[in-house]
C-alpha cells in the first residue's frame, strides 16, 4: 500500500496529477485521509526517486525459442522485455485496475459502447527518431487482427470490426458494445510499432523508457535509457540487464549473493528461508490467478446442487492457503473474481469451512458412496497435497472423497475439461467480463464447470455494454452470486505473485494487473546506493 | 556410473567400441581391425586394402558407418518429436491459442503437409548444410547453434584440460601409494564427488564460493561482449563442478589399468632391474595401459559436450543442452534435428578417435602380423 502511495506521490510530484485527483485515488485505495494529506505535502522531498545505476533482473520463463515480435511474446521474460521498450495505447492503474492513458491521451465511447474514439498522444518519438503517427497505431492493431495474424492477442481483438483513422483519431468499431475496450488494449502484445511492425516485427523499436541494446534469446537482454522518453515519470535507472534464470535455486543464490537486484517466481516453500537473508526483501502481490476444484454441473452426481454445496462447505480454505501457498495467497469465495478486479462486488459473505452445513447438504442430496476427484501436480503446484487435505476435511463432514492421481503428461487434454471432477488452475483476465466470458458463458470452449445458464449469459452480455458503473457493478454481483451458490466451482485460494529484491531496490509498485509489477518493474524502481 | 549421461547416448549403438569396465586385453580392442591370419593378399580390392592398410580401412569404414548412423538418428529424432502430443502451433501458442492463429502458423510452416514429405524436404536441405530456420524465432539455425556450440565447447575444453591430466596423475599417484593413505583419500574423495548428483555439487559450490565467500562469479552467463578473462572467471564454478563429476571415472580407470599391467612379468623384471617405482609406472606400465584409459576419456569428453544440460541450467550457462531442451518444449523441429545431429556426430567422432588412438598406441595393432 505504501508503495502505491509512493507511486501516486510521484505522479503528483511530476505534475501528472492534481491534488483532487490524488486525494480521490488514495481514498479509493483506502488510505486514511490524514495520512494522504501529509503525504501530499511531504512526498516531493521524501519520495524522490534516485536516478542512475545498472539494474539487474534474474527472471524465470525465457527460452531459446523466444522472439522479440510482440505478437508472439508468451514468456515471462518477453513480457518484461516488451514493457521496457514499448508502450500500449492504454495502461492499467496498479491498484484499482482502471484504464489509464498511455499512448492514447484520452478516449470516448459511443452511448452503446460499440464505437470508441481514441486521441493519440502528440510529440512522441520512436527509438529511431521517427514521430509516432496515427498510421503506426492503426497498422499495429491491424497486424494483430488480420486473418494472417499469429498474434497472442487475437482472442482479445476478435470483437473489433474496423480500425480506422478519422481525422487523426483512432476509431474502433466493435461487433457489440464493450465497456471494457480500453482495458483490452492494455494487453502486453499490443505494443505500438513503427509502421505497425509489418516490415520488421523483431526490431524492438518502440516508444518505451528503455532502448534494447542486445538480446540473446533465452540468455540475456540489455537496455539503455531512452533520452527522448515522452513520460518523465518512469525509467529511473540508466541501464537494465535481464538475465534468464530458469532454475529456482540459481535465482535465489544470485539474489542472496547480490549478483542481481530482483528475481521473480520465488517458491512459497522456500520463502521463509530466503526471508532470513539480511539483504533480501520479499515482494508479495495479490494476484488474480486461482487454484480450483471443478465439478461439471451437468454430469451426475454433480448435477445435484446440494451435493455441490456440500462439497463447497467441506473445503477448509484457510488451511489450504497456509499449507499449499505457505500463507502467500488469499482465500477464495467460489467465484473467480477477487478485489483486484475493477467493479469487484464487495460485501459478499465469505464461505467458510463448515462440516455441519456440508453434512446437512450432503444428506439432502441423497448421494452415497465415494466421490471421485482426479488430480495431478501439473494442475497447480501442490495439487495432489491439496486434494489429500480436502479429502481429510471432507471426511469430518461424512463425505468420502476418492483421490485419483493422474499422469501429468496429457492432464490438460485428457482430464481437465473432460472429467467431471478435477483440480485445475486459472490465470486472471484483465476484466471480469473476460474472465466470465472465457470460462462461464454457456458457449465458451473452456466452460470447465459446464455452467449452462441462459440467464447468466444474458446478464453477462448486458453488463458488457453497460456504461453506468453502478448498474454494471450490480450485474456483476448477481453473476458472482449465481456462480458462487449454484455453479460447479470450488475456489479455495487465489495465489499471490511472490518475487524478491535486494534492499537496494526502492519504489516497487505492487501492481494487481500481473506478475512483476505488471511487467513494469524495471521502469518503476530505482536503486538506492 | 549412473550419473554419467553418455552411457545411454544414441551413438553407443556403434557397439564396436571396447573399453568400459571389463579391462579388455588390447588384442580384442576392435573387431574391424581384422588381424590377418595368413600373409597372402588375395580377394577383392577392399579386402586387400584392409590387409595392407588396416588403419586407413578402419577409418574409412567408420566414417561410412557414421553417416548411416547420423541418418538413423535424424529419423529417430523426427519420429520422436512427431510422436509427442501436440504440434508446434498448439504448444507454441499454449493457452492463448485460437483456432485461427493455430491455422495460420500451420500453413505458414507447412505443417499441413504429410510427414514423409516434410522429412524429405528437411533432409535434402540438411545434406547441403542448410538446417533451415527456427520455427519459433525465424532465425537461421546454423547461426544460433554456432554461438551455443561455441559456448558448450568452451566449457568442455576447460573442464577437459583440467580433469584429464588431473585424473591420470591422480591415478598414477594412487598406484604408487596403492592401498596406503594417499590412495584411500583419492578414492574416497573422488567416489564421493561422483556419487553426488551434479546439480547438488553445483549448488554446494555456489553456496560456498559465490554466496558465503563471495569470491566466485555467479551466474555463469557468458555473452558476446565479454572479454576472455571475464569468461574464464564466469566459468570457474561450472568447470569445477564438471571436473568433480568426471574425475573419478577416469582416475579409477587409470588406476585399474595400470595395476593390471603392473602384475605382468616385464614390470617385475623392471623392478628386479632396480628401476624406481614412478619410472616403472610412467615409462613401462602406462603406455600399455593407455587403450582402456583413452576410451574412458573419450566417453567423458563426449559427456562434457552433450550431457551437461543440468549443469548449464544450474549455473545459467547458455550452452547447447539448454538450447535443445527449449526447442523440444515447443517442438521446434529444425532446431531439435540440428542439435541432435551435432550431438550424435560428436559422440561418433570421439568414439572413433578413441579407437584409432588405441590402435596407434598398440604396436601389435599398428603392425599386424
Amino acid at each position: 500500500m505504501s508503495d502505491y502511495k509512493n507511486y501516486l506521490a510521484n505522479q503528483v510530484m511530476l505534475g501528472k496529477m492534481n491534488r483532487r485527483e490524488f486525494m480521490g485515488r488514495t481514498l479509493a485505495a483506502g488510505v486514511a485521509l490524514s495520512s494522504a494529506g501529509t503525504l501530499f505535502a511531504t512526498s516531493a522531498s521524501a519520495q524522490e526517486p534516485k536516478k542512475g545505476g545498472h539494474l539487474k533482473l534474474g527472471l524465470e520463463g525465457g527460452s531459446a525459442t523466444d522472439t522479440l515480435d510482440p505478437a508472439k511474446a508468451l514468456s515471462q521474460v518477453l513480457f518484461c522485455v516488451g514493457r521496457n521498450w514499448g508502450d500500449m495505447l492504454v495502461e492499467s492503474d496498479p491498484l484499482t485496475g482502471a484504464a489509464v492513458p498511455a499512448l492514447a491521451e484520452s478516449w470516448e465511447p459511443s452511448p452503446d459502447a460499440a464505437v470508441w474514439t481514441f486521441k493519440i498522444r502528440k510529440g512522441v518519438q520512436f527509438h529511431d527518431g521517427k514521430e509516432l503517427t496515427i498510421d503506426d497505431v492503426v497498422k499495429t492493431l491491424q497486424r494483430h487482427t488480420d486473418e494472417k495474424s499469429e498474434s497472442g492477442a487475437l482472442g482479445v481483438m476478435k470483437s473489433i470490426k474496423t480500425i480506422e483513422d478519422k481525422g487523426g483519431d483512432l476509431v474502433l468499431t466493435l461487433t457489440e458494445g464493450n465497456a471494457d475496450l480500453p482495458l483490452l488494449l492494455t494487453d502486453y502484445h499490443l505494443i505500438i510499432q513503427p509502421g505497425g511492425g509489418y516490415e520488421n516485427p523483431n526490431a524492438a523499436i518502440g516508444t518505451g523508457p528503455y532502448k534494447l541494446t542486445s538480446f540473446e534469446a533465452g540468455v540475456r537482454a540489455t537496455f539503455e535509457k531512452n533520452p527522448n522518453d515522452w513520460n518523465p515519470n518512469r525509467g529511473y535507472v540508466d541501464s537494465v540487464e535481464i538475465i534468464n534464470m530458469n532454475d529456482a535455486t540459481a535465482r535465489i543464490a544470485a539474489l542472496s549473493s547480490g549478483q542481481v537486484h530482483y528475481i521473480n517466481r520465488v517458491d512459497p516453500k522456500t520463502v521463509s528461508l530466503l526471508k532470513r537473508a539480511p539483504t533480501v526483501e520479499i515482494l508479495s502481490t495479490s494476484g488474480r490467478g486461482h487454484y480450483v476444484f471443478i465439478m461439471h454441473c451437468n454430469t451426475a452426481p454433480f448435477d445435484n446442487n446440494d451435493l455441490r454445496m456440500a462439497l463447497k462447505y467441506a473445503m477448509d480454505r484457510e488451511n489450504m492457503v497456509q499449507t499449499i501457498l505457505g500463507g502467500y495467497g488469499k482465500v477464495g469465495n467460489d467465484f473467480p473474481i477477487n478485489s483486484t478486479y475493477a467493479l469487484f462486488p464487495e460485501g459478499i459473505e465469505q464461505r467458510a469451512y463448515d462440516p455441519d452445513k456440508a453434512a446437512f447438504h450432503y444428506k439432502k442430496s441423497g448421494h452415497s458412496g465415494p466421490v471421485l476427484l482426479r488430480t495431478s501436480d501439473v494442475a497447480f503446484p501442490g495439487a495432489v497435497d491439496a486434494a489429500v487435505l480436502y479429502q481429510e476435511s471432507a471426511k469430518k463432514a461424512g463425505i468420502e472423497i476418492e483421490v485419483k492421481r493422474e499422469p501429468g503428461d496429457g492432464y490438460w487434454s485428457n482430464v481437465w475439461n473432460v472429467q467431471p471432477f478435477s483440480t485445475s488452475y486459472w490465470g486472471g483476465r484483465p476484466t471480469q467480463d473476460q474472465m466470465y466470458s472465457t470460462a462461464y458463458l454457456s458457449t465458451a470452449d473452456w466452460n470447465d464447470t459446464r455452467f449452462l445458464r441462459p440467464d447468466f449469459d444474458k446478464l453477462l452480455l448486458e453488463a458488457r455494454s453497460e456504461l453506468d458503473e453502478t448498474k454494471r457493478k450490480e450485474m456483476y454481483r448477481s453473476m458472482a452470486m449465481m456462480v458462487r451458490d449454484e455453479g460447479g466451482l470450488i475456489l479455495p485460494m487465489f495465489n499471490d505473485f511472490v518475487n524478491a529484491s535486494t534492499k537496494q531496490v526502492k519504489g516497487y509498485v505492487h501492481d494487481i494487473g500481473n506478475d512483476m509489477s505488471n511487467g513494469y518493474v524495471a521502469t518503476r524502481v530505482w536503486l538506492d546506493a | 556410473m549412473a550419473a554419467l549421461g553418455p552411457e545411454s547416448g544414441p551413438a553407443l549403438t556403434t557397439g564396436t567400441v571396447a573399453g568400459g569396465e571389463s579391462l579388455p586385453q588390447t588384442g580384442t580392442l576392435s573387431g574391424t581391425a581384422a588381424l590377418p591370419a595368413a600373409g597372402k593378399v588375395t580377394g577383392t580390392f577392399w579386402r586387400r586394402f584392409t590387409l595392407r592398410r588396416p588403419l586407413a580401412a578402419l577409418i574409412i569404414q567408420r566414417l561410412g558407418l557414421s553417416v548411416g548412423l547420423l541418418f538413423a538418428v535424424s529419423l529417430m529424432i523426427f519420429g520422436g518429436v512427431e510422436a509427442l502430443p501436440g504440434d508446434f502451433a498448439t504448444t507454441y501458442l499454449g493457452q492463448s491459442a485460437t483456432p485461427q492463429a493455430v491455422e495460420n502458423i500451420r500453413k505458414d510452416l507447412g505443417l499441413d503437409r504429410p510427414l514423409t514429405e516434410r522429412y524429405v524436404t528437411w533432409l535434402s536441405g540438411a545434406v547441403k548444410g542448410d538446417f533451415g530456420k527456427s520455427w519459433a524465432s525465424k532465425n537461421s539455425v546454423s547461426e544460433q547453434i554456432g554461438k551455443r556450440l561455441g559456448n558448450s565447447l568452451f566449457l568442455a575444453f576447460f573442464a577437459a584440460i583440467v580433469s584429464v591430466p588431473l585424473a591420470v596423475a591422480l591415478g598414477m599417484l594412487a598406484v604408487q601409494y596403492r592401498n596406503r593413505l594417499p590412495d584411500k583419500i583419492i578414492n574416497v574423495v573422488s567416489l564421493a564427488a561422483i556419487s553426488l548428483p551434479e546439480f547438488f555439487v553445483g549448488y554446494l559450490l555456489i553456496l560456498f564460493f559465490a554466496v558465503q565467500l563471495g569470491v566466485a562469479t555467479f551466474p555463469a552467463t557468458v555473452y558476446d561482449s565479454m572479454g576472455f578473462g571475464e569468461r574464464l572467471s564466469a566459468i570457474a564454478l561450472p568447470v569445477a563442478t564438471l571436473v568433480l563429476v568426471v574425475l573419478a571415472h577416469m582416475m579409477r580407470m587409470t588406476r585399474a589399468a595400470i595395476l593390471n599391467v603392473m602384475s605382468s612379468a616385464y614390470v617385475e623384471t623392471a623392478e628386479l632391474k632396480g628401476l624406481g617405482a614412478f619410472r616403472i609406472i610412467a615409462k613401462h606400465a602406462a603406455p600399455n595401459a593407455v587403450a582402456p584409459v583413452i576410451n574412458v576419456i573419450a566417453l567423458n569428453l563426449a559427456y562434457l559436450v552433450v550431457g551437461v544440460v543440468v549443469v548449464e541450467v544450474v549455473f545459467v550457462y547458455p550452452g547447447m543442452g539448454q538450447y535443445m531442451v527449449d526447442a523440444v518444449t515447443v517442438r521446434d523441429m529444425p532446431v531439435v534435428q540440428a542439435c541432435g545431429l551435432i550431438f550424435a556426430a560428436f559422440y561418433i567422432f570421439l568414439n572413433m578417435a578413441a579407437d584409432i588412438l588405441a590402435i596407434l598406441a598398440n604396436p601389435r595393432l599398428r603392425h599386424p602380423r
